[in-house]
């Protein structure tokens, strides 16, 4: 589904990928762990096509399409979902009027009429149910005011609204209390399916109880050191990253 | 460019008058002097400086000093655009109040009088005579003054004591002619103690001539009287549209202040508030939108005399292209005018390098007891907001309009008209397209 070869990117002039790879399949759930600057949201940067990165060197293809060559909406629209690190506020944009633009600019990509306004009610009432989202919340401007956690809820919130092929989870679980956490990893795995994959970034194993990954991979420095099963994932939880760190630099 | 109009005057000054109101006559070779004297602002005065007026004072325009009736039926060509908004509808058709015939008017409540000027003074003379002027001539100002020697009616508007307009009044100007042409017209509003009332000000033009219109609006509002104005603006890009607007305002009175341009060509909009009582709450709104080389300079001015009184400013331009917008807000507080709350906004968006804006905050405050404050910004769309929206697949060009359309919306607050605002909604929309920014209602437009 996902192909990334040797991927470098800038920003501001200065690398901060250095020849990135990695592959995910249909079905599959790959946890990236790694410590703080490493290029996690670089990476998720990159892969949704913000501007502000420049891409050096590399593919990336998504389904068969080079993923590099096109806009950010164009991304969203084949199915590439972020949950941001830092999810945005924007004031004067209410929940609903911006979640019907999203769902209708995704049904007009895809050949489909808009969404009939009682069909969105009803998508709205049961994705809210689905993350245990206050009715409040989609009331207001998007993110405006927000909590830490109430905008990571809502970041599920528009995931599940999407329904994208690949979602990339950037951190989604710091900031959570621990009925939050569940509520957000359940809402994540009632999602999965055959058909899609999530990129899970956390510093915490404690997610990875809840939403079980394929493979751990460690990315240090803007690669890709070490991949392994959920096990790693309990070692770097036990031991942190220093023995990565003189793993890498002794070789 | 001073000469023509002052031989003009001294040539024509008994047709003038002879075409005009008695009672605005009184002023009239006062204001001439003036004007002889000090004649049109230019970009040196610390005031105009965001308004250059010299290219189009150098048109020769078209006056219509002897009244002469113009071809055309407002009512028929101009169907009001607000669905909706069941207002006492009124037209001026380049400087002449068309005559009523609505007669959705004839449910105005008892006492109110809805006229041009001209009539009215005949009718009521002593209404006229007793504010018509007051505010205007003690102002040192070229347009002012120029007004004052050439305008030869307006619209006259008297809500007595108590009565409360429980529906808006809106005033429609349409620019028609088929030369070059100039319109002065000075407009009257009174509202005695407890009166309420919404005037809604439409300014378009008709045809594709230049148009530089000169308007002079005075308003009185007297003690707990409530009184909004709004003005709306969609001409086209050979407009001059030069409109002061001065008010009056006694104790516990309320004033809210309005102004959109949605579409001009170079519009300045002089608006001086006189808060002359205690306890009298004063907002001013505006929003600009601009594009290709439109300009608009919204000068304002807020003088707290009395203490005890709030005011508050919101301005916001998006501009595009070459435009080119200006705010200046003035804030005087006097020695005595403690307790006094002011706060000014002015946000603007540039969407091109090419875009210019000037704004200008200038406070004075003299008493030591207020609580004041200002704040201005210049800046881009949000980049990372703009990153957000595309990011859950909403085209780059979809998400700006967004963004845009946000940033105006708290000024479309501040309209208390509900049919009003929703109308609004939709022409800012449209107009950020880029899509029609005219009026659907006129008829000729289209
Ligand atoms: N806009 C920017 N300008 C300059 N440097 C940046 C910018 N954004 C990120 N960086 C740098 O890129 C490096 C990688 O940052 P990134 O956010 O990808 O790290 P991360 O692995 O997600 O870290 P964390 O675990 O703290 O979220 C850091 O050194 C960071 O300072
Ligand atoms: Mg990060």
């Amino acid at each position: 589904m996902l192909e990334i070869k040797n991927l470098h990117a800038n920003i501001n002039g200065r690398e901060i990928l250095k020849g990135l790879n990695l592959t995910v399949r249909p079905g599959e759930i790959h946890a990236i762990m790694g410590p703080n600057g490493a290029g996690k949201s670089t990476l998720s940067s990159v892969l949704t096509g913000n501007p502000a990165f420049e891409v050096t060197h590399g593919e990336v293809t998504f389904e068969s399409k080079n993923l590099l060559e096109l806009a950010p909406e164009e991304r969203a629209n084949e199915g590439i979902f972020l949950s941001f690190q830092y999810p945005v506020e924007i004031p004067g944009v209410s929940m609903v009027n911006f979640m019907r633009t999203a769902i209708n600019e995704q049904r007009k990509y895809r050949g489909l009429p808009p969404v009939s306004a009682t069909d969105f009610l009803r998508m709205m009432r049961e994705k809210k149910e689905l993350v245990e989202m206050d009715n409040k919340l989609t009331n207001r401007s998007v993110n405006e005011g927000f909590s830490g956690g109430e905008k990571k809820k809502n970041e599920i919130f528009q995931m599940a609204m999407l329904e994208p092929k690949l979602s990339i989870l950037d951190e989604t679980d710091s900031g959570l209390d621990i009925d939050a956490l569940r509520i957000v990893a359940n809402g994540v795995n009632k999602l999965k399916s055959p058909a899609n994959a999530s990129i899970v970034i956390t510093h915490y194993q404690r997610l990875l109880d809840y939403i079980v990954p394929d493979f751990v991979h460690v990315l240090y420095d803007g690669r890709i050191v070490k991949s392994g099963t959920k096990e790693l994932a309990l070692e770097l939880e036990e031991k942190g990253y220093d023995w990565i760190k003189q793993e890498v630099e002794g070789k | 460019m001073e000469r023509q109009y002052i031989d003009l005057y001294k040539s024509y000054s008994e047709i003038i008058k002879n075409n005009a109101a008695q009672a605005m006559n009184a002023g009239r070779d006062a204001s001439f002097a003036l004007f002889d004297k000090i004649g049109f602002p230019t970009t040196n005065l610390e005031n105009y400086k965001y308004t250059d007026l010299k290219e189009v004072l150098a048109i020769d325009f078209g006056l219509n000093i002897q009244r002469l009736p113009i071809p055309v039926n407002p009512y028929e060509v101009f169907q009001c655009d607000v669905p909706g908004i069941h207002s006492f509808l009124y037209f001026v058709v380049n400087d002449a109040f068309y005559p009523v015939s609505d007669k959705r008017n004839d449910a105005l409540p008892e006492g109110v009088i809805i006229g041009s000027v001209s009539d009215v003074a005949k009718s009521h003379p002593e209404l006229v005579e007793k504010y018509f002027g007051k505010l205007s001539s003690t102002k040192q100002d070229g347009l002012v003054a120029f007004n004052g020697a050439f305008a030869q009616d307006g619209f006259f508007m008297y809500v007595p004591k108590n009565v409360q307009l429980d529906r808006p009044v809106q005033l429609i100007n349409i620019m028609r002619s088929d030369v070059d042409f100039m319109a002065n017209s000075h407009n009257l509003i009174v509202l005695e103690a407890g009166a309420k009332a919404q005037l809604l000000v439409c300014d378009h033009t008709v045809d594709n001539v230049r148009f530089l219109t000169n308007r002079v609006t005075e308003v009185f509002v007297g003690e707990n009287a409530i009184y909004e104005h709004y003005k709306l603006e969609n001409t086209h890009t050979k407009t001059t549209n030069l409109s002061t607007l001065l008010i009056d305002q006694q104790a516990s009175s309320q004033v809210l202040s309005n102004v959109i341009t949605l579409h001009n060509g170079l519009t300045r909009n002089t608006i001086e508030i006189d808060i002359n009582g205690e306890h009298c709450e004063t907002t001013l709104a505006g929003m600009v939108i601009g594009d290709k080389n439109q300009q608009v300079d919204n000068f304002t001015s807020i003088l707290h005399n009395k203490p005890n009184c709030s005011s508050r400013e919101l301005f916001k331009y998006v501009l595009d292209d070459f435009s080119k917008g200006a705010f200046t807000g003035k804030l005087y507080v006097a020695r005595d005018a403690q307790k006094t709350a002011a706060f000014q906004t002015n946000k603007n968006i540039l969407l091109q390098r090419s875009a210019k804006m000037r704004t200008k905050p200038q406070l004075e405050i003299y008493a030591d007891d207020v609580k004041c404050s200002h704040g201005a910004t210049i800046g881009q769309l949000d980049e990372s907001a703009l990153f957000y929206m595309r990011q859950r697949g909403i085209p780059e060009k979809e998400a700006k309009l967004l963004l845009m359309f946000a940033f105006t919306a708290d000024v479309i607050d501040f309209i208390r008209i509900d049919a009003l605002k929703d109308r609004m909604k939709l022409l800012v929309e449209k107009r950020l397209r880029g899509e029609l920014s005219k009026c659907e209602g006129c008829v000729i437009c289209q």
